[in-house]
């Protein structure tokens, strides 16, 4: 067992990328999904051990192939990454054990095997890139995630979904290529690429132009795969058109990574070194943070089709954890970073209930959810919860976030006032948003006769209330994210002089 | 030499406009992939260009020849990156193909027309 | 002299790139894009850069322009729009472009040896290799070795494209463009292609082998020699037709070579764990640490070249079967 704990950050990433090829080889009906499920939760109960770890001990290290950085590659975990792996491993288990029949309706069987190994890989990137402290790995395992994902969006039956994955695909490689053109040009600059070594490296660089440049190309990119407003445009087809356990899986935890990286990359490598950037970040992110909350909680409002409609809620969430963010101040990070756990609750439940809305309604616009309510109670009801996290009701986890945003946007000052009503304003257009489905839903007037009760798989309704609960669980206890992202955010700004 | 040298760096620059416009404004999608080869051809240049040091070779050590060897580390970074270019482009037109075969057409603003509709 | 070669290089790259965005027909393009690699892999030849030469040189112009033939005879050979939004794609890619120059008059001078990149990482790699893993290219030391992780991420990447295009066209629906026997026959009637071809694929594939195991003395490993030996597979596979390539090489033994590469590389990871060393250590693979070492980068390579091989003949033959 000692063994196991000492290599626990490259367990993390090996493991799945151990069963994937292993799953391609497996045939038999159900032996794909299986292998693919125990696998997640191996690595969630992997996470689980390093936040653990980081609470207790502080950041964990590891160096691959034992050679010492920055010569050798490095791995590192603190806070901030911790968190980050609860959500995607999380994400990725709770949706594989819940998602089986769902799966199986929307992927043919002989497919399968490829689909699941796809899924391992994805998590395996996303895992590989919070773990990572080197910046040109982030790339690699950055490329993972996105060819696994491609893959995964373009797995269900609705053929809409082939030009939205193809956007995605163009649009994301471009913003690959961007990151790698800004680390190339720092990589001139300093000659490292261990992101610690490059912090140290760059105090003592001259010539700040390409520096400069490489902000601009790296910010812009990771953007990019972030979906922060405007460039978002390929999220909302990508979520809608892929299949159900797919979008539950990526929107609780995909766009998080790349926000991850910017933080990253932002708040050690450029935050303390050039000028003024704090001012520069926060004037141009916050614009952006408050134009993406408020259009897209605005077109959310008209959207027809319900995952789009929560398609476009998720830009309006990147752009409250980015307005945290632009913040630059201990509570307005926390509450960013709480908001990318927070989220994932809500989301990803929301997603879970979609899924299931799915098996029974004959589609999934708003028209074809009519009644919806009456026929699945108990999926509504946490449906109901979940979207009360996402307005930000008192009591749930998506209040605990919006709370320390307020708190943050008050630390300003007056300056501070139009920012808490656009966060008031944007929550009350959630709650526009999430009447439209409620109402619809139990007072819509079925249009064809309701058939028999319909069975759900029980796991998927256990799974859902989970979660759902979840959210009202750490509504009222928050206190495992919120000291989680405290020292997160407290380690992002230690780097600022 | 150091005409070269910022000619080498123009040259990336030319060249990444060149392929970065034709994934933006061609409609055609394999002629987006190209442009997105291109694209990414001319970050592979950026790297090599900033390895070369004057007088050196191949960073190979051979019994007989100079001590002076060129940088070991872009060549590697750009071996994965050429290989992750493939990946993407393979999937690509992988993409590409069963668009076709589902809309008849490898058009951008006809997909989008037909999905309108 | 090398100057002026290099110069003239980069215009013609640019000329080619330019020529490639503007022609409406694709076949040419892509040939266009060939070319163009070559001429890059030629300017990697000049900057010092053997390896990255034969990489792009196999890839780019060899792999990427197959790839991209097989895709234009299932979809279309002619671009049929004009382009979209002209004035708003210059500007912002001429933006990106200007900030770039920008850039560029702070860079350190082209080939001086004291500019940060030479002094830091590097001379450590140049100076411990003879002493760590005793090979003389640094660069296969660094990519299996010192940065062995990220090769590892490369191998996962190529298998993730490989099960990709796998899971988007596995199953051959007819698409009707060529007939079933003109595949199946390849170029069979043809004379000259077959004798020619027959002489030439053994050859392909001796100098694939060469290049997967003397990738650690001088320019080679495993990316190259898979793309070289899937090229000599796939030139037997379009002369001698699609039935006779599948039964050397069945579909099912490529899936296994395609799971088989990642496997292998993970398991010499896991292994330097088990032998009590981190994930990746090759030093304790063996008593004396720089056999290990050895031993490790060759195994690697190994899989390496077995999962690009595998990839790059299964995406081929997915595209091919389409057809039927």
């Amino acid at each position: 067992m000692n063994i196991l704990v000492d290599h626990l950050l490259a367990l993390q990433v090996v493991v799945p990328m151990l069963i994937a090829p292993v799953v391609i080889l497996l045939a038999p009906r159900g032996l794909a999904w299986a292998a693919s499920t125990m696998v997640s939760l191996l690595t969630f109960a992997v996470a689980i051990q390093i936040v653990q770890g980081v609470l207790t001990g502080g950041p964990m290290s590891y160096l691959l192939g034992s050679w010492p950085a920055p010569y050798g590659i490095e791995l590192m975990v603190d806070a901030f990454s911790a968190l980050l792996l609860l959500v995607v491993t999380g994400a990725s288990a709770f949706a594989l054990i819940s998602g089986r029949e769902s799966l199986d309706s929307q992927i043919d069987a002989g497919r399968q095997p490829l689909f699941y190994a796809a899924w391992l890989l994805a998590l395996a990137g996303l895992s590989g890139i919070v773990v990572a402290a080197d910046a040109f790995n982030i790339f690699v395992f950055m490329e993972i995630s996105s060819l696994a994902s491609y893959v995964l969006i373009a797995g269900g039956p609705d053929r809409r979904a082939l030009p939205s994955v193809f956007k995605y695909l163009i649009m994301g490689t471009v913003g690959a290529t961007f990151y790698l053109i800004g680390i190339g040009l720092i990589y001139m600059m300093t000659g490292t690429l261990n992101l610690v070594d490059m912090e140290l490296r760059i105090h003592s660089v001259a010539e700040q132009r390409p520096i400069l440049v490489a902000a601009g190309f790296i910010t812009v990119g990771l953007a990019l795969k972030a979906a922060i407003f405007p460039l978002h445009v390929w999220l909302p087809n990508a979520y809608t058109y892929a299949p159900h356990m797919v979008t539950a899986f990526l929107a609780a935890c995909a766009t998080k990574v790349s926000l991850y990286i910017l933080l990253r990359f932002d708040f050690f490598v450029f935050q303390g070194n050039l000028v003024d950037h704090a001012s520069q970040f926060a004037a141009y992110m916050m614009p952006l943070a408050i134009l993406g909350i408020l259009v897209g909680s605005a077109v959310a409002m008209f959207e027809k089709n319900i995952k789009r409609l929560l398609a476009f809620s998720s830009i309006a969430q990147i752009g409250y954890i980015m307005l945290g963010a632009s913040f630059v101040t201990v509570t307005g990070l926390t509450a960013g970073i709480v908001h990318i756990f927070n989220h994932a609750l809500a989301k990803g439940a929301l997603f879970l209930a979609v899924a299931m809305f799915a098996m029974v309604a004959a589609g999934l616009r708003l028209d074809d959810l009519k009644g919806i309510a009456r026929r699945m109670p108990w999926t509504f009801g946490a449906f109901v919860i979940a979207a009360l996290s996402l307005i930000g009701i008192p009591g749930t986890a998506g209040f605990v976030s919006k709370w320390q945003l307020i708190g943050a946007a008050m630390e300003l000052g007056t300056a501070g006032l139009p920012l808490v009503a656009v966060i008031l304003i944007s929550s009350l257009m959630a709650v526009v948003y999430v009447w439209r489905v409620v109402e619809v839903a139990c007072f819509g007037e079925a249009v064809d006769e309701p058939g028999p009760p319909v069975s759900v798989p029980p796991l998927l309704v256990a799974v859902l209330w989970l979660i759902a609960a979840a959210n009202i669980y750490f509504g009222l206890n928050p206190d495992l994210p919120l000291t989680l992202s405290g020292d997160a955010a407290a380690e992002l700004l230690g780097h600022l002089p | 030499m150091e005409i070269l040298g910022l000619y080498y760096y123009w040259v990336f620059a030319i060249l990444l406009m060149i392929g970065l416009y034709a994934v933006i404004a061609k409609r055609n999608l394999v002629k987006k992939l190209i442009g997105l080869t291109l694209f990414q051809s001319a970050v592979f240049l950026l790297y090599i260009t900033m390895g070369k040091v004057d007088e050196g070779t191949a960073p190979i050590f051979s019994v007989t020849g100079s001590n002076i060897f060129s940088n070991p580390l872009p060549q590697v970074l750009i071996l994965t990156a050429i290989v992750v270019g493939i990946s993407t482009t393979a999937l690509g037109l992988g993409i590409v193909v069963r668009l076709k075969e589902e809309y008849g057409t490898i058009e951008e603003h006809e997909i989008q027309e037909i999905d309108e509709r | 002299m090398i100057v002026i070669f290099g110069v003239v290089l980069l215009t013609l790259l640019v000329i080619t790139a330019i020529a490639i965005v503007r022609t409406e027909n694709l076949f040419v393009a892509v040939m266009l894009l060939g070319i163009a690699s070559l001429f890059i892999a030629g300017n990697f030849f000049l900057l010092d850069a053997a390896d990255v030469a034969l990489t792009e040189a196999a890839i780019g112009a060899g792999i990427s322009t197959v790839l991209f033939l097989s895709a234009l005879a299932l979809t279309s050979e002619r671009e049929r729009s004009k382009s979209s939004n002209k004035i708003l794609s210059f500007t912002v890619v001429a933006v990106a472009a200007l900030v770039l120059i920008y850039a560029t008059f702070d860079k350190p001078r082209f080939g001086d040896p004291d500019a940060p990149v030479q002094t830091h990482v590097a001379p450590w790699y140049l100076e411990k290799t003879p002493e760590y893993i005793d090979i003389p290219n640094v660069v296969t030391a660094v990519l299996g070795s010192y940065r062995g992780y990220d090769t590892l991420g490369e191998v996962l990447v190529v298998f993730t494209a490989g099960i990709g295009v796998l899971f988007l066209l596995g199953s051959g629906a007819p698409l009707g463009s060529l007939p079933q026997e003109k595949i199946n026959e390849g170029l069979r009637h043809h004379l000259i292609p077959r004798v020619v071809g027959r002489v030439l694929i053994p050859f392909i594939l001796l100098f694939g082998l060469y290049v997967q195991f003397h990738g650690e003395y001088g320019p080679g490993g495993g990316f190259q020699a898979g793309a070289i030996i899937a090229a000599a597979i796939i030139l037997f596979s379009l002369l001698e037709g699609e039935q006779r390539a599948l039964s050397v090489l069945p579909a099912r033994v490529l899936l296994g070579l395609v799971a088989f590469g990642p496997l292998l590389y993970l398991a010499v990871g896991i292994a330097g764990i088990v032998l009590g060393g981190n994930f990746l250590d090759y030093s304790v693979l063996s008593s004396d640490p720089v056999k290990g070492q050895q031993l490790g980068i060759l195994l690697i390579e190994a899989g390496v070249g077995i999962t690009v091989t595998g990839v790059l003949l299964s995406v081929f033959h997915a595209f091919a079967a389409r057809g039927r």
